[in-house]
């Protein structure tokens, strides 16, 4: 049978803030263990928690950046089990009445624009973490991290496909990072996933039983899950089997998915209201003054990107997906005009090296007002743009702007008629047979005298001019 | 008379007259700990060492000009569930056994401030979980005005040192009555404040909904000087009041002409002891000739609070006692196999019997399809006794009842029978969940010499009222001068 899965996320991102959720303690990672840890968090008998404003503050900017309702009263819950990395046998964190409800994101879907709806964004706190050593088979607790603000983000069941998901979790990331509340860094682990995905026949209405597949940590690795989940499900089915519904672990050495408890198994996290919090009251007035330090968003840059610009949508979608970047194209158009030629060096030279040296855009060693000297320079005739390939490479290595490059090494276009021509007549000298063949209609061998010229030339000839000397030589 | 047997503004009013010194009035209550705590067992740990320092340091503060505050130089005890820096706070738990608190409760910061000394850590139930301290993990406390009855609970150490002399004032904490309840079988006045008017922060927590800290003192002036130094605004505390507070000696009137106080039908019941009963009678008739109108008022939900409470309080405690897990600090039992194995004989071993019973009665509580007709039937149920109150409140400044039914029951009487233990707080439950504040002061004695305590509640953060009231009473009666004989 043919199946069509039924996909919801829901993120867990660590908010950027200073100070942990419900203590003064720094955020600090890769710290000594237990150095990061007052008695508030790691859950000495009597101590209270104080709610950070600044997390109140995030998760409000995140909620109306994603278009979510702000919701006037707020109010923090207890989720109940026990585990030595939560230290007060509880987690603080919302169930009724969530800070933010009824959001949504856009995604593009094969050139369409698809909403994926947001049910909620929450507030709580992270856990510490197990560490296992294995020489003397105890088990140690760093609290560190017990404390530190995370955001979950539960989207609708609206993703269908993997290539959704990650277009979804991109857009969400994008979002986060645009707003300056989260690194929304996988690798760091500051933004997890866990999965939810269930499979219905093609045309169907009702949802079919799901399975939960927690902390997948890449952006791959949710997209191989689910693409593993949904063969998995779909064998079941197709068996006459049910899905049963349970929590899965994804096996990233193995690209399986594989169960952890089954629903009976499942806690009871006896949820109740947080009796030593208030709720939290969120004026209109402080709404709107947190709407004011919104930037613009990556969907209006996007669409503005090529209203502006002329881009294409992808080229547009490209450079909208960090604010660094889309600032650095900015940047360099205004100096060096030309919007499509900045694109393509940006996506191209640009990226390649920066990928190359696992590097973000803001520590790029070319910085906009090189990138757009190097590109007025090609403009005017100094260098061609196969030249400019070299030139890019030794600015980004140098940390030198393309003027002292081109001098230093000596890459100024040759665009002197008679040092080319002087060029051509050499090569045609040298290769009789060719020349012989060409005359006789072998119209191919063209390009391989521009070759030989410009090696000649060491790729400085100007080629325009190459092209029309070398045509009316080969004819004589 | 002996120091010990004094209060703290007739111990404050020597100590500026020079006419006595800290490291006198410390030894004399040092002194009578050492020649009648072996009888009534008020204390888990004696702070000797704390004491003579503070006591040093209050002399020293008074000889180098410093103004010193109404409890400078005053030893004051503190129930064993409030942490104390360096100190350890047991919570009368052996879960708790070796831990020792690396901060101060509020409270204590706050009396530190102040310049008081801490004579010790005062028994109590485990967990402030019991109506008798029977349910301390180590030890009963006895009744000063007879050893064989129970001094009441949870707070029972605190009531009872107040009552033996073994400090000159205590702090205690009541979450159903805990305060009022032991103040009353101990012939004492205590005071449970509105919720929110003193910080919670660093007291062990019971149930984080109902808990408050307040004083258990032998007069009410010494109760109202020591809110004056506990009460108020605490950043570390979110439920504790952004409120100005008033000074509440200020409050202390020998009349109560123009007030009015409420008698409320359902809290003269059947069953009730008739000594108790005429005794709170005949006090109500006091505060009558003193001035006060004395009219009849309802609380129609009276009847649900013990169930109420029984369900909302052991939820909380479920969840908050999580903590005591074995991981991080104090007890962690011997040859457990595995994780789940530790946690299950820590906390067995650990925790006593009636902190079992009610971690189980809230876990239930709190379960997946038993939540709706629990807990949140009960916050529905707290709400119509919240309404009640209110409503009372429209017409009366201050509603008088008993403290409890009975006065001080002997030891072992109920302490096979839960249910009738829990009855013991059937006056004092409400006004928890209704977060009023409310004082039990003394107001007579039974024929076996045993004191009966009058209750008097007021409206949220009224405790002036309650205060004024209290002291008229005490000003025209001499309960409170007396002092058992041990």
């Amino acid at each position: 049978m043919k199946y069509e899965a039924v996909i919801g996320l829901e993120v867990h991102a660590q908010l950027q803030t200073n100070t942990k959720i419900f203590c003064g303690c720094e955020t600090a990672f890769g710290e000594e263990a237990n150095t990061r840890t007052c008695p508030v968090c790691i859950g000495m008998p009597g101590v209270l928690p104080v709610l950070n404003r600044k997390a109140i503050e995030y998760i409000i900017k995140t909620g109306l950046a994603t278009n979510c309702r702000i919701n006037a009263y707020s109010r923090f819950a207890r989720k109940n089990y026990f585990y030595p990395d939560l230290p007060k046998g509880y987690q603080i964190s919302q169930y009724e009445l969530p800070v933010c409800e009824h959001g949504f994101v856009e995604i593009v879907v094969d050139g369409a624009v698809k909403r994926i709806g947001l049910t909620r964004i929450h507030l709580e706190e992270d856990a510490g973490k197990n560490l296992h050593t294995s020489e003397s088979g105890a088990s140690l607790v760093d609290l560190n991290r017990a404390g530190t603000p995370l955001m979950e983000i539960v989207s609708e069941p609206d993703i269908r496909t993997p290539d959704e998901a990650a277009e979804y979790l991109k857009k969400v990331r994008s979002i986060l990072r645009y707003i300056e509340v989260s690194d929304a860094d996988m690798e760091k682990g500051n933004f997890r996933c866990d999965i939810n995905v269930s499979l219905r026949p093609v045309g169907a209405k009702e949802f079919g039983t799901r399975a939960e597949v927690k902390n997948v940590n890449s952006f791959k690795f949710v997209q191989k899950a689910l693409e593993y989940e949904i063969k998995r499900q779909a064998q079941v089915l197709d068996e006459g089997g049910k899905v049963i519904q349970e929590t899965r672990l994804f096996d990233s050495n193995k690209g399986v998915t594989f169960s952890m408890r089954s629903k009976e198994e499942a806690h009871d996290y006896r949820y109740f209201p947080e009796p030593d919090l208030v709720p939290v009251a969120t004026a209109e007035e402080v709404i709107e003054n947190i709407r004011k330090t919104i930037p613009e968003l990556p969907d209006a840059k996007r669409e503005r990107f090529v209203r502006e610009h002329g881009l294409p949508e992808y080229d547009a979608d490209m450079l909208t997906q960090s604010r660094a970047m889309a600032a650095y194209f900015e940047e360099t158009v205004k100096l060096a005009g030309q919007p499509k030629v900045v694109s393509n060096w940006m996506m191209g030279e640009l990226w390649r090296l920066l990928n190359a040296d696992n590097k973000e855009i803001e520590n790029s060693p070319v910085k906009p007002e090189r990138l757009a000297g190097m590109i007025r320079l090609i403009d005017a005739g100094t260098i061609s743009t196969k030249i400019a390939k070299t030139v890019f490479d030794e600015m980004y290595k140098s940390g030198k702007d393309a003027e002292t490059v081109v001098k230093e090494q000596g890459l100024t276009q040759v665009s002197d008629t008679g040092a080319i021509e002087q060029i051509i007549s050499d090569v045609v000298k040298a290769n009789p047979g060719q020349h012989a063949d060409y005359k006789a209609g072998k119209e191919k061998l063209f390009g391989f005298f521009v070759g030989q010229v410009m090696k000649a030339s060491k790729g400085k000839a100007n080629p325009e001019m190459v092209n029309e000397l070398l045509k009316k030589k080969l004819s004589e | 008379m002996e120091l010990f047997n004094l209060t703290i503004h007739e111990l404050h009013g020597m100590l500026n007259k020079g006419e006595t010194t800290s490291e006198a009035i410390t030894e004399s209550v040092l002194g009578r700990i050492k020649a009648v705590d072996g009888k009534v067992r008020s204390y888990i740990t004696v702070t000797e060492e704390v004491a003579r320092t503070q006591a040093k340091q209050a002399d020293q503060a008074g000889k180098s000009g410093k103004a010193p505050s109404p409890v400078t130089g005053i030893p004051v005890a503190i129930k064993d569930n409030m942490c104390t820096e360096g100190v350890k706070t047991t919570c009368a738990s052996r879960i708790l056994g070796n831990f020792i608190p690396p901060y101060n409760a509020t409270v204590v910061e706050n009396l530190n401030k102040a310049g008081y000394v801490m004579p010790g850590k005062a028994n109590m139930d485990e967990f402030a979980m019991g109506s008798s301290t029977e349910n301390s993990g180590y030890f009963v406390t006895r009744n000063p005005w007879d050893l064989e009855r129970i001094p009441g609970g949870s707070s029972g150490g605190s009531a009872a040192a107040v009552a033996a002399g073994e400090c000159i004032a205590a702090l205690g904490s009541d979450t159903g009555g805990s305060i009022r309840q032991p103040a009353a079988c101990c012939g004492v006045v205590g005071l449970k404040p509105t919720y929110g008017r003193v910080s919670r922060f660093g007291l062990v927590a019971f149930a984080s909904s109902l808990d408050q800290i307040g004083p258990i003192t032998k007069d009410v002036t010494d109760a109202a000087i020591i809110m004056n130094l506990i009460g108020g605004h605490d950043p570390k505390d979110s439920t504790s009041a952004d409120l100005a507070m008033p000074d509440f000696t200020s409050s202390l009137k020998k009349d109560v002409k123009g007030m009015t106080i409420g008698i409320p039908r359902e809290y003269f019941i059947d069953g009730m002891d008739p000594e108790v009963d005429r005794s709170v009678r005949d006090a109500v008739k006091t505060l009558e000739g003193l001035g006060a109108k004395v009219v009849d008022v309802t609380l129609p939900h009276t009847g649900y609070a013990v169930a109420t409470y029984y369900i909302l309080a052991t939820s909380e405690a479920s969840s908050n006692l999580a903590r005591y897990d074995g991981v991080k600090y104090g007890f962690r039992a011997e040859g457990a196999k595995d994780l789940l194995d530790m946690y299950m004989k820590s906390r067995s071993q650990g925790f006593g019997p009636e902190v079992k019973r009610r971690i189980m009665l809230g876990t239930y509580a709190l379960s997946a399809g038993y939540y709706d007709a629990f807990y949140k039937k009960g916050q529905q149920v707290r709400t119509l006794i919240k309404r009640d109150f209110d409503e009372a409140f429209k017409s009366v400044d201050v509603i008088a009842t008993p403290t409890a039914p009975t006065a001080a029951f002997k030891i072992g009487e109920k302490s096979e029978d839960p249910l009738q233990m829990y009855l013991s707080d059937i006056f004092t439950i409400s006004v928890n969940l209704a977060g009023i504040p409310g004082i039990s002061i003394p107001c007579g004695f039974t024929k076996s010499n045993l004191p009966i305590g009058l209750q008097l509640l007021g409206k949220h953060f009224d405790e002036a009222a309650i205060f004024r009231a209290a002291f008229a009473y005490e000003q025209a009666t001499d309960h409170h001068k007396k002092r058992p004989k041990l």
